[in-house]
């Protein structure tokens, strides 16, 4: 049994639903998820399923006129879900540090990113200038920039898409928080870079013991990087196992076919996988049955769950709905 | 064996950097710095480097768009760096171009009909009867619904407006596209339709394409010749499989084992080789590169491998590769 304190956000079943055209639909549509201590928990889908909806219902920042939160998120006994907003500005920053794929779009383009990061322990902690000053030179040596005191004097442009992403970890660590949400943190970024980010996330990680929730659409960075994996398809969670599971024995067809649709195959002359269909827009997504019935349709309506649930296949691997017990792909022949 | 379309010989596209209260000319980013390469009839050309490397510079100064400094592009024997010899040669009817980013690059204002049939009208007199039946046909190759026509950009999804975007390339029935990142912002099984479009039409009008990507893993799947770029230069041009399974340079190494791989039981030793390549490109630039930071010269290693290093490096790679 792992202790208490190892699971740092339980959420259960999360609802996030968007106001249009004067309704509400859900974006995220009973979310269960949890993150432990030490643990790189990967969501993964392609995009308008649903992953970056569940990062602004963590760290609460959405519109909230138009957007209507239910459900529980956990966090040490506090529930995030509608927390008021003093206190959510005291964890925010803090004990919740947010990276996302946008590095300029999270800086201000008027000021010092030295300034920047001291801004964040200023708010948050009672260090004194000097102390700040010498804390944001030991993060910008941690995070990997060349040249700290020098970095300290730049403005966001005048540093290159890998620098700026380092500032945002900078800030988002620097307060030590335990739970880190990094939205798409490499998507802009070349390769080489991507791996260098994506390793120290890893190495941050392992320091400090924080949980990182890591959203991505890359199958290849879920590989490399995750823990924990859970596989999201129009605003559900489709599938949830351990990193190997996914990768060894993925079972939802929705994880399947996205493996099958990588250009990673040895045979050039064959046809990439496309997935028949297009992943539904939030007005149109379909609430009742099974929503990825879709795009498999020649697999009979009887092989879905009317209501289809979520079961454990074994020991930490969950699957929605029974269908993948009779799944193949169009080409393949029918399994016995 | 195919005969080639296009030879590029010497290619250099440098931007002025203006500076001062005269708005002098202070120096020059050599965005592309003396690039050699020939494309073949109905093949793919892989143009892979990371962003910053002159990739699209490249492909506009092919098609034309973007004025050329010094060197030659030959179309059918004559050089099309000249506006003149384009028009003799219809060189802007026989080679298109796709953009990454298909919602800047067609006319939000204007009609999927009008957008496809835009490059038909510039080349050819077609009745509108015809015009039309061209553009369904146009539509229909690239599996969009008929009714497309009258719509506008912003209704589709980015993988069908890319689609669109390949129709109104292949109207003209080009010899060559220039493709720019065609699939990069597209989600997989989105991308794996485009790309497999773009493989059709090929085979079915024996299209040849450059392609253009960051993304290590679309081209090799695409293009059968593949040149490595890095600061406007090449560092490596060759046949997928010497590019992929014995790459020399140490730029191409490491642009490899960046690559994320689904192999999570090995992902500690990927990491490990990862950071071993990324050391030895960070302590030995002088040894890969010339002293102010410029791509050396491409030796032959190779049948049709080519690689930018010094030479008693090669005869020493070399062995360690036996
Ligand atoms: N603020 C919003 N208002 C209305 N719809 C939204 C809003 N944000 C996201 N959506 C919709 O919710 C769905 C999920 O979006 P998102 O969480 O951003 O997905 P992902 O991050 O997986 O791409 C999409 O259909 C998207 O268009
Ligand atoms: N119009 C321009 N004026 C000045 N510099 C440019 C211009 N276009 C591109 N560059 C510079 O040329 C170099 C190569 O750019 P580009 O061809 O766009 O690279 P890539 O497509 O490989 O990312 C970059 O340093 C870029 O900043
Ligand atoms: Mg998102
Ligand atoms: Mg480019």
């Amino acid at each position: 049994m792992e202790k208490q304190s190892d699971l740092l956000l339980d959420i259960e079943h999360l609802h996030t639903a968007y106001r249009l055209h004067g309704k509400f639909y859900d974006a995220a549509d009973d979310i269960n998820l949890t993150l432990k201590r030490n643990e790189i928990l990967a969501v993964v889908g392609e995009s308008g399923c649903g992953k970056s909806t569940i990062a602004s219902s963590i760290i609460g920042l959405y519109d909230h006129k138009n957007t209507k939160v239910t459900g529980d998120i956990l966090y040490n006994e506090l529930n995030l879900v509608n927390l008021n907003e003093s206190l959510f500005n005291k964890i925010r920053g803090n004990n919740i540090g947010m990276i996302f794929q946008d590095p300029l779009a999270s800086l201000n383009p008027l000021m010092k990113v030295g300034d920047q990061v001291a801004e964040t322990l200023y708010y948050h902690t009672d260090m004194d200038e000097k102390a700040r000053h010498a804390r944001v030179i030991e993060l910008f040596n941690q995070v990997g920039m060349p040249r700290p005191e020098e970095m300290y004097e730049m403005y966001p442009h005048e540093l290159s898409g890998g620098l700026r992403q380092r500032v945002v970890i900078a800030i988002a660590i620097a307060c030590k928080p335990e739970v880190i949400i990094a939205d798409e943190p490499t998507t802009a970024l070349d390769v080489t870079i991507q791996a260098q980010i994506l390793d120290l996330l890893k190495e941050i990680q392992k320091e400090s013991h924080s949980g990182i929730v890591l959203i991505t659409h890359d199958l290849g960075v879920v590989a490399e990087t995750a823990d924990q994996v859970a596989v999201m398809y129009a605003g559900q969670i489709v599938e949830k196992a351990d990193v190997k599971t996914i990768f060894q024995n993925p079972l939802h067809p929705y994880t399947r076919s996205l493996l099958h649709s990588m250009p990673q195959t040895d045979d050039e002359s064959q046809d990439l996988h496309v997935i028949h269909g297009t992943v539904p827009s939030l007005v149109n997504m379909p609430r009742t049955g099974d929503r990825f019935a879709a795009r498999i349709p020649w697999i009979p309506a009887s092989a879905h769950e009317e209501n289809p649930k979520v079961h454990e296949v074994e020991p930490g691997h969950f699957v929605r709905c029974t269908c993948w017990q009779s799944f193949h792909f169009q080409d393949e022949e029918k399994k016995g | 064996m195919a005969d080639e379309i296009i030879e590029i010989k010497n290619l250099k596209v440098h931007y002025p950097i203006r500076s001062g209260f005269w708005n002098r000319v202070t120096g020059y980013v050599k965005a592309v710095d003396g690039i050699n390469l020939s494309i073949k009839e109905g093949e793919t050309y892989g143009l892979i480097g990371e962003s910053g490397s002159g990739k699209s510079t490249t492909g506009k100064a092919i098609v034309g768009v973007e004025k050329v400094t010094s060197g030659q592009i030959l179309y059918k024997g004559v050089d099309v760096t000249k506006a003149s010899n384009r028009k003799k040669l219809n060189y802007n009817k026989d080679v298109q171009m796709i953009f990454q980013d298909s919602m800047s690059s067609l006319n939000p204002r204007k009609r999927i009909e009008d957008i496809i049939a835009e490059p038909i009208r510039n080349f050819e007199n077609l009745t509108a009867d015809e015009e039309r039946k061209r553009v369904q046909e146009l539509l229909d190759i690239v599996g969009m619904p008929s009714d497309a026509i009258y719509k506008f950009p912003h209704e589709f999804s980015g993988g069908q407006r890319q689609r669109i975007g390949v129709a109104r390339a292949v109207a003209t029935h080009p010899k060559l596209i220039v493709a720019d990142e065609p699939t990069s912002a597209l989600d997989l099984s989105v991308q794996a339709q485009v790309l497999n479009f773009m493989k059709h039409i090929q085979q079915e009008y024996n299209i040849a394409y450059l392609f253009i990507s960051h993304d290590l893993g679309v081209v090799k799947h695409m293009s059968e010749d593949i040149a490595i770029m890095h600061r406007g230069r090449f560092v490596e041009i060759g046949k997928r499989d010497q590019i992929y399974k014995n790459p020399m340079h140490i730029y191409t190494k490491r642009l490899l084992s960046a690559i994320p791989v689904v192999d999570v039981e090995n992902r500690e030793q990927h990491k490990e080789d990862r950071q071993r390549v990324e050391k030895e490109f960070l302590q030995d630039q002088d040894k890969w590169y010339e002293k102010d930071g410029r791509v050396l010269p491409l030796q032959k290693v190779g049948d049709r491998h080519f690689v930018a290093l010094p030479k008693d490096m090669i005869q020493q790679e070399l062995k360690e590769g036996e």
